[in-house]
């Protein structure tokens, strides 16, 4: 059961990312659907910096080697939601093909880089990578052992699950109570009138959406170091698209809050993990398991639906181009 | 004398090659009122909106407080201290009154310091404002209030209204009214934005008159007087006078029982309403804005679920029949929603395809039966009949639809209406408003309805348009249609319709006769504060002689 439950958590975590980086990035007004590829893009720089750190040194440093790895995720991550917004900001391009174009570029992008950039068929720079996987990302707190079962399940996790939980509070925080956040959710409902009123609407509409790229990409980092112990496989980019598509569905899950998406990504993940390590059934039948999510959201849709509240509905504008002359 | 608070010299402003603005100069002193009035499409709100650093202006200078000012964006208009309230508010629905007021502008953020801070700039001013309202729960006049206070609160001194009673009832108007009174006191330029004269009478200093882009004159208003401000306005004297003919009162053509109606919100939009029309006359819907109109519409049309009550056409019931079904039975419906193109047109179709979206069940493929002798065996008649039902089966149900009717119809009604456009194969987004609004209701009149329900007509139409339109109306009138005419100028409502219902929230306040009633008394019954119903206790809205088959009476 501990073991449940903090697996449960530890795959949280990436939806976690995954959702916080696209409620960010829908508050400004953005669908972004190239979250999943966004989120590869995140994993494949951050095997990079992780590379780059471990290779040639026969004692690299955790610490070092974490914080450039996570300094490569983010600007990978960050530039695919660059070219995102250049696109879908300036150009006014449809967001949603935008997104999915960025998606279908991220997961070719990442599963070719990983294969032949990072690892090139290397097996000394698989074993390299699985150790910091192990040991730099995945280093408990000494002594957590004695604390029981909230030890193993709250206190044994990699850095980046703190991470995760601590962007999620710092972005609630900052959507709900600094004028930043009060800016960018005007601009999200209705771009015209925070214009009017002289918010810089594309100044935010980048930030944030540049911002929630990042985020995301920290989880296909956490995916791959985090949960996968810096087990590279072939087939990284098609699990991380997987669990980005769920990301997205997290956000209407949580109904656009931050603070709510942590519970939620820990419900996401137990789902998850029960899919992938329950037994008695044939393996047909794991794809099945693999649509509970999917199932959960859509209920919620109709619930959220149905009460019709305000403040439980996507921003007003979510999705709709922004162009000042356009009155 | 101090200098003035804010000097237009010679400005101009021309979109393509059409002048919005030209060569205008216009003074407007520190705290006093200025009137700014013409007719639609005369350049007010252009000017205005180059004051306020939404447009810039093409040619000529911008004066404030003597200074010259390059006004290029909405921010450099707040630092000059000068604020504008639009038309259409420009607020976010899910934030309160105080997150509204304080968004974009400097200084800390917390939710009880700027309730705080909104609160008592209400206070100041005499506002009722609670900063924690969100703004989906408000009513008009609220939200236009938080619009006001939004300009205050980053220490405007020359206020830009534009239009600020065009939602509101008389009431609200006097409590603006009073506000703005509050304002002037406080030192405070107001430039005020209206076509209603008994207003600027009431509250001007001065009036300022545009007409066709171009500046006519500007005198006290102590000077002035209604007659002489609509000869400045319109160049002619003009007939203000709304022809009411009389007609033969028919039976009653529609009539409405206990009528309830939820709205998208799912509140009681319609609660227990009952009326009705009768051939030959006009009955005035009054209201202010969410009133029920919509639903009320929406609701005859088939296009809303009725909760319960009933909807009956010559003594049927038409409740749950489909739209095209209500049409068909000759009830047509022409709803201009505030966009003016929301409803009833496809903007991008040209005029022949807006035709047929409607009428297209009655050309079908065009083909006229041909005339048979009742009773004429003939195998060539047999042949003909046969021939006949063969044609108006085609017409209903062929996949192919006849475009040469519908551009007939079409240019029949771009010459009846006298609407302006290139061709008829012109998309109806590219002609002007008021010609929309023609398109429109020549469509819905093409049909030769017997019920016409109308909302709005004239909404944002000048006063030559406003008449032809009134003209159309009346002619149908004459030809025995019952009119349902739901609209904002109490004035025209006044002049126009023979009976007035009022609506206040849903709930009917009672059938006045529009030449015995005031609007006075309408603008009291609109905000709920007189209910004839209850006062006179009498049963209104049922007709003496209803075909619906049930004792009720009428005390007209």
């Amino acid at each position: 059961m501990e073991d449940f439950f903090a697996s449960a958590i530890s795959i949280g975590v990436i939806f976690l990312f995954g959702c916080v980086g696209e409620i960010l990035t829908e508050k400004s007004g953005h669908l972004n659907l190239g979250i999943p590829g966004i989120m590869c893009m995140g994993a494949a720089g951050g095997c990079l910096g992780v590379k780059l750190c471990v290779m040639g040194t026969d004692a690299p440093s955790g610490v070092l080697t974490v914080v450039v790895a996570i300094l490569f995720a983010v600007l990978f991550a960050g530039a695919l939601g660059a070219v995102y917004a250049f696109l879908t900001v300036s150009l006014r391009a449809n967001q949603n093909v935008t997104g999915l174009a960025c998606t279908i570029f991220g997961v070719g992008f990442t599963t070719w880089f990983i294969n032949s950039v990072v690892i090139g068929r290397d097996s000394v720079v698989i074993g390299k990578i699985a150790y910091a996987g192990r040991y730099f990302f995945n280093a408990h707190i000494p002594g957590t052992e004695k604390l029981g079962w909230f030890g193993g399940i709250f206190l044994e996790q990699g850095v980046l699950a703190y991470l995760a939980i601590a962007l999620a509070v710092a972005a609630a925080v900052v959507l709900r109570y600094t004028r930043v956040g009060l800016n960018v959710r005007a601009i999200g409902e209705n771009p015209a009138t925070a214009d009017a009123v002289g918010v810089n609407v594309t100044g935010y509409k980048y930030g944030f959406i540049m911002t929630g790229a990042a985020v995301a990409g920290l989880g296909g980092l956490c995916y791959v170091m985090g949960y996968m112990n810096g087990t590279v496989g072939s087939t990284v980019a098609q699990t991380i698209q997987g669990i980005g598509w769920l990301s997205i569905a997290l956000v209407i899950f949580t109904m656009w809050r931050p603070a709510l998406a942590i519970l939620g990504s820990i419900l996401f993940g137990a789902l998850y993990f029960v899919s992938t390590r329950i037994t008695g059934i044939s393996f047909e039948q794991i794809p099945l398991l693999n649509l509970i999510p999917f199932v959960v959201t859509i209920l919620v849709l109709i619930v959220t639906s149905i009460v019709g509240h305000r403040e439980t509905q996507p921003p007003a504008s979510l999705g709709l181009p922004y162009f000042r002359e356009d009155r | 004398m101090a200098e003035p608070a804010l000097e237009l010299k010679h400005v101009s402003k021309y979109f393509g090659s059409v002048a919005a603005n030209k060569d205008i100069s216009l003074t407007l002193e520190k705290g006093e009122i200025l009137a700014l009035l013409g007719e639609n499409g005369s350049g007010k709100t252009t000017l205005m909106n180059m004051i306020s650093g939404i447009y810039y202006p093409d040619e000529g200078r911008i004066f404030v407080d003597g200074q010259e000012a390059v006004i290029s964006s909405p921010q450099d208009a707040f630092r000059l201290k000068i604020g504008m309230v639009h038309q259409h508010f420009k607020l976010i629905d899910i934030f309160t009154a105080a997150q509204n007021v304080v968004l974009g502008a400097g200084g800390r953020y917390g939710v009880r310091r700027i309730n705080e801070q909104v609160g008592s700039i209400a206070r100041k001013y005499g506002f009722e404002l609670d900063p924690q309202k969100k703004i989906y729960d408000m009513s008009v006049s609220e939200k236009q209030t938080v619009e006001i206070v939004k300009v205050l609160y980053r220490g405007a001194d020359i206020l830009i209204l534009d239009e600020p009673t065009a939602v509101l009832t008389p009431q609200e108007t006097e409590k603006l009214f009073s506000v703005m009174r509050a304002m002037k006191e406080d030192g405070k330029s107001i430039i005020i934005i209206t076509h209603k004269l008994h207003e600027v009478m009431e509250i001007s200093d001065r009036v300022a008159v545009l007409r066709k882009g171009e500046y006519i004159g500007c005198v006290p208003t102590a000077e002035a007087s209604e007659a002489s401000l609509t000869e400045m306005m319109v160049g002619q004297k003009v007939e203000l006078n709304i022809e009411r003919p009389q007609t033969e009162f028919d039976r009653p053509l529609l009539e409405i029982r206990d009528l309830c109606v939820r709205s998208d919100e799912g509140s009681r939009a319609i609660d227990g309403l009952s009326f009705f029309i009768r051939g030959g006359e006009i009955l005035g819907v009054a209201g202010v804005a969410g009133c029920g109109q919509r639903e009320l519409c929406e609701a005859i049309a088939g296009l809303r679920k009725v909760e319960s009550g009933g909807i009956y056409h010559e003594g049927e019931s038409i409740v749950g029949l489909s739209p095209r079904a209500i049409s068909e039975k000759g009830i047509a419906m022409s709803f201009i929603p505030e966009d003016r193109l929301g409803m009833g047109l496809a903007p991008s179709l040209s005029v022949t395809d807006n035709m047929m979206l409607k009428n297209y069940p009655t050309h079908g493929y065009g083909i006229e039966p041909v005339p048979v002798e009742p009773g004429d065996d003939s195998p060539r008649a047999k042949g003909l009949r046969i021939r006949n039902r063969l044609g108006a089966f085609l017409n209903r149900h062929c996949p192919f639809v006849d475009r040469r009717q519908a551009r007939r119809e079409a240019e029949q009604v771009i010459e009846e209406l006298g609407v302006v456009t290139p061709s008829a194969e012109t998309p109806v987004r590219r002609l002007s408003g008021g010609n929309v609004q023609k398109v429109l209701l020549g469509r819905e009149i093409l049909t030769d309805p017997n019920v016409l329900i109308t909302a709005y007509p004239v909404r944002g139409l000048d006063i030559n348009s406003s008449y032809l339109i009134y003209d159309i109306l009346n002619r149908r009138k004459r030809e025995g249609t019952g009119i349902l005419f739901i609209g904002e100028d109490l004035d025209v409502m006044l002049a126009l319709c023979d009976k007035i219902m009022v609506l206040c929230h849903g709930r009917l306040m009672g059938v006045v006769h529009a030449a015995k009633t005031s609007k006075e008394e309408l603008g009291l019954m609109m905000a709920g504060a007189l209910d004839l119903m209850e006062e006179k206790g009498k049963v209104m809205g049922v007709a003496k002689d209803s075909l619906i088959g049930e004792d009720e009476t009428w005390d007209a």
